[in-house]
């Protein structure tokens, strides 16, 4: 997808028209995530339940349209799935836009597949991880309230 | 008048009339004489300058030698040897800071530095603070980043022993009080430290004029290849100040377990140097010296009007730094309302205009303008011109800057 469509129909409504964008009641897990050389800073929320489904998430923050559009696209698609799913999804998306992963698996992450272009982008990638490797940190290593970066990859 | 067209004709990469490089504050470009320079002392005369008894070594020497009196001359140091060459302003800020400050800062001593600087002018000096338990003081400008004469002098005190302070800040231009900064600063005892990384390669310097004690500059800011820039000091410091690095060619005598250093400069220049590259930055400057300062910086300050003009009307446009277009060195920096920077430089390489996003090396700089000016990010854009970009590209970068917002959704 060009640059410019691609911010023209997928970024741009993320980032101004977020729906998952705010702080939520009583959520299991909440973590910040930062990427100190843009500014990029979100404050992951994520609800489980008893089974280590995702049922509900919300992220707040600012920074760039990327690294908002991308967090606000990932809860689209994990809200739903259980833990392990979620962080299959992230393993995809984080090979997505290194372009180390297999093109047939994109599907899986729904419309978030569309930022597959970063990986042309190399100055672009962290502000598309962020999210993601916020939630990996969450839900994989079982952090909440500490703060990660995504800086030095 | 410089003719700007034959100007570019000099320089390969701008070619492509597809780009508009406006990133010069981060690098500049080089002209042919430059790389043909460097080409011509691999290709004739390469060998281990200052060490060879023959022929090319003798002839490397020479070359080397004659690079550093072109840099000499040019910033008007009274003697050669007061030009160490070192890889850039950063590594010529380290030594004054490892070398000078490490031996003659002394616990309770008050080093002052600006909000401005950019961090190779501040980590420096915030190691020999943590170090010495020394004081940093802080020079905080006004809205406009303006750092008047009477600011430097009331931080100023009977403890202080450097004042270490860009001459032009690599986010707001010309903002600092750097004419009669020497004489404030002697009065107290102290030494004057300059960060001179953006101020030499668009003006004319004379160090004798500023009678500044140090100044950083890097060869790949004014047309010179990357990976050499230059550290002058005056003679008398220098002449007291351990060895930085020490190794080869810096030596006069070695025993065992002791050793007595070479003369000035050498003594600083440790292992083999990067003649190469002296001399491409000698020629990157006898380039400029061709053009001549006057003409550079009305070239640069009639780019800088076309650029905030064109801003000026865009409400949506917030452009940080003095009103003055002759104060920015080149130099514009902005945001546009709701637009994160990464995203406005990510659109405008769409368009092949290429500019800075982000927090500049200049960290706390940011976070003060994020205060003072209300920023929505703690980054900005900066556009950054040379004498070789031309009225055309400010134009079509204006262009450019009208659609931003309409590319990011408003």
């Amino acid at each position: 997808m060009e640059l410019k469509d691609l911010y023209r129909e997928i970024v741009n409504e993320h980032n101004l028209h977020p729906s998952h964008k705010g702080d939520m009641e009583q959520p299991s897990m909440i973590l910040n995530g930062v990427n100190p050389s843009c500014g990029d800073d979100i404050y992951l929320q994520l609800k489980l339940d008893e089974n280590d489904m995702v049922v509900d998430g919300m992220f707040n923050g600012s920074g760039c349209a990327i690294s908002q559009a991308s967090a606000d696209m990932m809860l689209d698609v994990i809200i739903g799935k259980s833990k392990d799913e979620a962080l299959k999804l992230a393993e995809t998306f984080m090979g997505m836009v290194r372009s180390t992963a297999d093109p047939s698996e994109f599907e899986a992450l729904e419309e978030a597949a569309a930022l597959e272009s970063i990986a042309h982008m190399p100055a672009r990638v962290k502000c598309a991880t962020l999210g993601w490797k916020t939630m990996q940190r969450m839900l994989r290593d079982g952090e909440s309230e500490t703060p990660v970066s995504t800086e030095n990859e | 008048m410089l003719d700007v067209n034959a100007i570019r004709a000099d320089f390969p990469i701008l070619q492509d009339p597809r780009y508009v490089y406006f990133d010069n504050a981060a690098t500049s470009q080089r002209p042919r004489q430059v790389l043909e320079a460097i080409d011509s002392f691999y290709r004739t005369t390469n060998a281990n300058p200052l060490r060879g008894l023959y022929e090319w070594s003798v002839g490397a020497t020479e070359a080397y030698e004659q690079a550093r009196h072109t840099v000499a001359e040019h910033v008007n140091a009274k003697e050669d040897c007061e030009i160490i060459f070192v890889r850039n302003a950063t590594e010529a800020l380290n030594l004054v800071a490892y070398s000078y400050a490490m031996t003659n800062v002394q616990e309770g001593d008050e080093i002052v530095v600006t909000v401005l600087e950019h961090h190779s002018n501040l980590l420096p000096w915030q190691m020999v603070a943590d170090a010495k338990k020394a004081k940093l003081i802080f020079l905080e400008p006004q809205e406009d980043g303006i750092i008047t004469e009477e600011m430097l002098k009331s931080a100023i005190t009977s403890k202080t022993k450097i004042v270490a302070m860009t001459m032009v800040s690599n986010v707001l231009g010309k903002v600092t009080p750097v004419a009669n900064a020497a004489k404030l600063v002697h009065a107290a005892g102290a030494v004057l430290v300059l960060d001179g990384a953006q101020g030499v390669p668009h003006q004319a310097v004379d160090v004798q004029k500023l009678d500044c004690d140090f100044l950083s500059f890097s060869g790949h800011k004014m047309l010179g290849p990357m990976g050499i820039g230059a550290l002058y000091a005056k003679k008398a410091l220098l002449e007291k100040m351990p060895p930085f690095l020490r190794g080869g060619e810096m030596i006069e005598y070695v025993t065992r377990n002791s050793a007595t250093y070479a003369e000035l400069p050498h003594k600083f220049e440790a292992g083999t140097v990067n003649a190469a590259d002296a001399v491409g930055m000698a020629a990157g400057i006898k380039y400029l010296q061709q053009v001549g300062f006057e003409e550079i910086e009305a070239q640069e300050q009639k780019l800088v009007s076309i650029l905030l003009e064109g801003m000026k009307q865009l409400p949506y446009v917030q452009v940080y730094g003095p009103a003055d277009a002759a104060l920015h060195s080149g130099i514009v920096t902005f945001n546009i309302e709701g637009c994160h920077p990464h995203d406005i430089s990510t659109v405008l390489d769409d368009e092949h205009i290429a500019i800075r996003a982000g927090h500049h090396c200049a960290q706390p700089l940011m976070e003060y303008l994020q205060e003072k000016c209300h920023m929505e990010f703690r980054a900005t854009a900066r556009a950054s011109v040379y004498f070789y970009n031309t009225e055309e590209e400010a134009h079509r970068f204006i262009d450019a800057m009208g659609k931003i917002r309409k590319w990011l959704g408003f």
